[in-house]
C-alpha cells in the first residue's frame, strides 16, 4: 500500500474540498457514519445537520440558486435516500445544481435486501441529470469530481453519488480534479453565429417584437443578465419573464411587462398573443405559459435560444433554434446587432407600445383593498416597501397563491434574489430552500413567503434554524385554505371545497415559541406595517402570521386550456367564461 | 408560424454508449417514462477497448417526435453519439430469428420448401421437428413466420434489429 493512500471517506472529503464545497446539508444514519467520522475529524466543510432529508435537499437548491454553486447532500441508505426523491425531481424540473451523496449498504450485500438497502440509483434514474454507484473505491475521486462537472454544466441539474459502506472504508487512491476530463458529456456554449445573424435580421424587420425569458439566464449566471438587460435596451423591445425567470432582467425597467403566463399580466400574455416575432431566451415554452397550445402566439416568427437541444422545437415549433449558453449567445447577438447597425422600424415600435401601455392602463395586478381584514396583496405589497430599499434581501417561496402573488408583486431587480419551486411546484420547498439561503448568506435578510397549508409540510426545519441561529423570516399569508384549490373549486367545481379547509391549525405564535423564534401576528391592515417592521428588526428567526382575507383569488387568470386572450382579470370575470371539456382534465 | 407535419414515420436511430451498468435502464426509462414507441431494441458491446455499445432503436412518431427522441438521447450523460440512419441516407438493417415449427408428413415436407425459398437454414431436427435460422430484414421475417404459422409453428426467438449506414463513413 503506497504511502498517500486514504479510506474512502476521505477521498470523499478531499474531493468535496477540491470541488470548493464549504457546507454539507445532511442527515446520518448507519450506512454512511464512516464519512460522519471524517467529517467529525476535519473544519474545512461544514456541517448543517436537518430535520428531514427532504430539508436537505430544499437547502441545497436554495443554496444553489442563491450563490450559483452547487448545494451538496449527505444522507444515510434506505429512507434517507429515498426522502431526497422529492427534491431531486424539484431540482431536475428547475434545473437547479445539487450534488446528493447518498450512503449505501456494503457491495457484497447489495441486491440481498439487506437492512436499509434501497436501489437508489434505479429510483432516481428518471429524477436526475445523471446517478452513479460507486463500487470501486479507486473510482471514488474521479466520480465525485465527474458528478460535479455534470450537475453545473450545460442545463444544470441535480446528481446522485451511491455510496456503498465498504467502499468508504477501504483504502485506495486520490484523483485530482486537474486529472479528470469527461468523455462524452461536452455542451455546446458557443451559439451557431449564422444561425445568430439570421435571428437579429428576423429581430430587425420586427413590428411587434417581444423578449420572453427565462431561468436559463439566471442559470448561466449573472453576467447573462447584465448581457440581457444591454440587449433589451440596445433594441428597445418589450421583456417578459417567467417565474423562473424573475430578476433576469430590472422590475423596474419600463420595458418590462411583468411576468406572463396563467398568473401573469395582461399586457405580457397580449404581446405574446399578438407578436410577429417572440424570441424565447432561455425558457422552455412550459404549460403554464403557453396555454391552449394551438393557439398560442399564432402569427409570430419564433426564435428560441437554449442550451439544452431538448427544449428547443419540444412543445412549440419555432423557426430558428439557436443552441447554446445565454449568455455567450447574448454577447454574440449583440455584437451582430450593433455591426449590422440594426434599426427596427421605429414607428411600427412606437405603435407596438401603445398598444402595450394601452392593455398596461388595464392595471391587471389591481384588487380591491380593505380597511378591515388584510388582503394578501397589500401584506405583500406592504413587504416589498419595506424592504425594496435593501439590496440583500431574498424571498423565497411556498407554493399556491401566495407563491404567485409574490411573484406579482415582489419585484426583483437582480437575479438569484428569487427562489421558488416553479416545475414541481413542491409545497415545502420554501422554508428549507430559506434555511439554505441564510446559510450562504448569515447576514442577508431572508423572508419565506409562505401559504400556511405548504409550511407546515417541512416546518420541522424551524428546529435546524434554532439550531445554527439562521435569522430566517417566514411570512404566511394565512387563509385558512389551501387558498390554490380552494380558488380552482370556486372557479371550476361548483364551489364544492373538497378537503381544501385547513382544519386545526397551530398557533402559529406559540409554534414559533416552541421552535425558540418569535411568533407574530397581524390580524387588521393598519397591524401589517409594525409586524413587518418588527419581523425585519427581530435578528432571530421570526414566524408572522399574516390573517389574510380567506377568499381572494389570484387574478388574472388564464384557465387550463384557454388561450392567451381568453384571460379573467378579476373577479367579474368568472361567470362569463366556462372553461371547456379538455382544459379540465389538464392541471 | 412553422406548420407541423402530423404523419408518423418509422425511424432507426443508432445510439453509441459508454458499456455502463444501468445505461439500457437509462435509454429504455426515457422511451417509457416520455411515452415514445419502442418497435425493437438491439443492443451488445461492439469496441470492448472503449467499452462502447450500440443500441439500435426502431421507433415511430412524427417528424416532432423524433427530433425530441433523438435529443432527449443525446441528453443522456453516458451517450457518445446519437444518429437517424432513415434521416442520413441508405443503410442495411438485418435481424435473425430461430423458428421453431412441429409438424410431421406434408406440413413438414412444406416448411422445408419455405424455407428454402427465404433461405433460411436448418440449425435442429428431429423426426417431427426443426428449428430455422433466418435472417433479413423485419418484414422478410414477418413474411417467414406468417407463412410458419399453420406448418406448425411453436416457437420464435428474435434478435431484433441491427442496422448500418451503407458506404464508407463511419457512425
Ligand atoms: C402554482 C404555480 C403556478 C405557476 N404559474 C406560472 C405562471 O403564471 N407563469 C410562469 O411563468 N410560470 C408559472 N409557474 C412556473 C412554471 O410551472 C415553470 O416552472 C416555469 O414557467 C418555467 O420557467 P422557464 O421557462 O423560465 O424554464 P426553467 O424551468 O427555468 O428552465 C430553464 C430553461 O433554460 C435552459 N437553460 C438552462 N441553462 C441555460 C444556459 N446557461 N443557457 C441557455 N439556456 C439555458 C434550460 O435548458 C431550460 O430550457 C407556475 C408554477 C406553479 C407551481
Ligand atoms: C407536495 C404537494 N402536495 C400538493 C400540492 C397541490 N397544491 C398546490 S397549491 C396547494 C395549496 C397550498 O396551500 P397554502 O400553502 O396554504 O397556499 P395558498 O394557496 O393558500 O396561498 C396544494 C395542495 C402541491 N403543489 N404540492
Ligand atoms: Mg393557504
Amino acid at each position: 500500500m503506497a504511502d498517500d493512500q486514504m479510506n474512502g471517506s476521505q477521498i470523499l472529503l478531499k474531493a468535496l474540498e477540491e470541488q470548493g464545497v464549504d457546507v454539507i446539508f445532511g442527515y446520518p444514519g448507519g450506512a454512511v457514519l464512516p464519512i460522519y467520522d471524517e467529517i467529525f475529524k476535519q473544519d474545512a466543510i461544514r456541517h448543517i445537520l436537518v430535520r428531514h432529508e427532504q430539508g436537505a435537499m430544499h437547502a441545497a437548491e436554495g443554496y444553489a440558486r442563491s450563490t450559483g454553486k452547487v448545494g451538496v447532500v449527505l444522507v444515510t441508505s434506505g429512507p434517507g435516500a429515498t426522502n431526497t426523491v422529492t427534491g431531486l425531481t424539484d431540482a431536475l424540473m428547475d434545473s437547479i445544481p445539487v450534488v446528493c451523496l447518498t450512503g449505501q449498504v456494503p457491495t457484497h450485500l447489495i441486491g440481498n435486501d439487506a437492512f436499509q438497502e434501497a436501489d437508489i440509483t434505479g429510483i432516481t434514474r428518471p429524477c436526475t441529470k445523471h446517478n452513479y454507484l460507486v463500487k470501486d473505491v479507486n473510482a471514488l475521486a474521479r466520480t465525485v469530481h465527474e458528478a460535479f462537472y455534470v450537475a453545473r454544466s450545460g442545463r444544470p441539474g441535480p446528481v446522485l453519488v451511491d455510496l456503498p459502506k465498504d467502499v468508504m472504508t477501504a483504502m485506495g487512491d486520490y484523483t485530482p480534479v486537474s486529472r479528470v476530463t469527461h468523455r462524452t458529456y461536452k455542451p455546446r456554449m458557443k451559439g451557431d453565429i449564422n444561425l445568430i445573424r439570421r435571428a437579429v435580421d428576423i429581430m430587425a424587420a420586427a413590428k411587434r417584437p417581444i423578449l420572453y425569458c427565462g431561468g436559463g439566464i439566471i442559470n448561466s449566471g449573472p453576467a447573462a443578465s447584465q448581457l440581457l438587460t444591454e440587449f433589451v435596451r440596445l433594441t428597445g423591445f418589450p421583456c417578459t419573464l417567467t417565474v423562473m425567470g424573475l430578476g433576469a432582467f430590472p422590475a423596474s425597467d419600463p420595458l418590462y411587462l411583468g411576468m406572463l403566463g396563467m398568473h401573469g399580466t395582461y399586457e405580457a400574455n397580449l404581446a405574446m398573443h399578438g407578436c410577429d416575432v417572440m424570441v424565447a431566451i432561455g425558457a422552455r415554452f412550459d404549460d403554464r405559459i403557453t396555454g391552449r397550445l394551438a393557439d398560442f402566439s399564432p402569427n409570430s416568427t419564433k426564435i428560441h435560444i437554449d442550451i439544452d437541444p431538448s427544449s428547443i422545437n419540444k412543445n412549440v415549433p419555432v423557426d430558428v433554434g439557436i443552441v447554446g449558453d445565454v449568455g455567450h449567445v447574448l454577447e454574440d447577438m449583440i455584437k451582430v446587432w450593433k455591426a449590422e447597425q440594426a434599426s427596427p422600424d421605429q414607428k411600427a415600435l412606437a405603435e407596438w407600445w401603445k398598444s402595450i401601455d394601452r392593455w398596461r392602463a388595464r392595471d391587471c395586478l389591481r384588487y380591491e383593498n380593505s380597511t378591515k381584514v388584510i388582503k394578501p396583496q397589500y401584506a405583500l405589497q406592504r413587504l416589498y416597501e419595506l424592504t425594496k430599499d435593501r439590496d440583500d434581501v431574498y424571498i423565497t417561496t411556498e407554493v399556491g397563491q401566495h407563491q404567485m402573488w409574490a411573484a406579482q408583486h415582489y419585484r426583483f431587480d437582480k437575479p438569484n434574489h428569487w427562489m421558488t419551486s416553479g416545475g414541481l411546484g413542491t409545497m415545502g420547498y420554501g422554508l428549507p430552500a430559506a434555511m439554505g439561503v441564510q446559510v450562504a448568506h448569515p447576514k442577508a435578510l431572508v423572508i419565506d413567503i409562505a401559504g400556511e397549508a405548504s409550511v407546515i409540510m417541512n416546518i420541522q426545519e424551524m428546529s435546524t434554524i434554532a439550531q445554527y441561529r439562521l435569522p430566517v423570516k417566514v411570512f404566511i399569508l394565512n387563509n385558512e385554505y389551501m387558498g390554490m384549490v380552494r380558488q380552482w373549486q370556486e372557479l371550476l367545481y361548483g364551489g364544492r371545497y373538497a378537503e381544501s379547509y385547513m382544519d386545526s391549525l397551530p398557533d402559529f405564535v406559540k409554534l414559533a415559541e416552541a421552535f425558540q423564534a418569535v411568533g407574530l401576528r397581524a390580524t387588521k391592515p393598519d397591524e401589517v406595517d409594525d409586524v413587518i417592521r418588527e419581523m425585519i428588526e427581530t435578528d432571530r428567526a421570526v414566524i408572522a402570521d399574516i390573517r389574510v382575507d380567506k377568499l381572494e383569488n389570484c387574478f388574472p387568470m388564464i384557465p387550463s386550456g384557454a388561450a392567451h386572450n381568453e384571460m379573467l382579470l378579476g373577479p367579474g370575470d368568472e361567470a362569463e367564461t366556462p372553461v371547456a371539456e379538455e382544459g379540465m382534465v389538464l392541471v | 408560424m412553422t406548420t407541423q407535419t402530423e404523419t408518423e414515420k418509422q425511424t432507426t436511430i443508432a445510439v453509441l454508449v459508454d458499456n455502463e451498468p444501468g445505461v439500457l435502464a437509462r435509454v429504455i426509462g426515457l422511451f417509457s417514462g416520455r411515452g415514445y414507441n419502442i418497435e425493437s431494441l438491439t443492443v451488445a458491446e461492439v469496441d470492448t477497448q472503449e467499452g462502447l455499445s450500440r443500441i439500435t432503436i426502431v421507433t415511430s412518431g412524427t417528424p416532432m417526435v423524433i427530433e425530441q427522441i433523438k435529443a432527449q438521447l443525446e441528453r443522456l450523460v453516458p451517450v457518445h453519439k446519437v444518429c437517424d440512419l432513415t434521416m442520413d441516407g441508405a443503410y442495411v438493417d438485418r435481424e435473425l430469428a430461430l423458428v421453431k415449427v412441429k409438424s410431421t408428413g406434408e406440413a413438414r415436407v412444406e416448411s422445408l420448401r419455405v424455407a428454402e425459398i427465404f433461405r433460411a437454414r436448418v440449425v435442429d431436427s428431429t423426426s417431427e421437428s426443426f428449428v430455422f435460422e433466418i435472417v433479413g430484414d423485419t418484414g422478410k421475417l414477418d413474411a417467414f413466420i406468417n407463412l410458419m404459422e399453420p406448418l406448425g409453428l411453436m416457437d420464435v426467438s428474435r434478435t431484433g434489429v441491427a442496422a448500418i449506414a451503407r458506404g464508407a463513413r463511419p457512425l
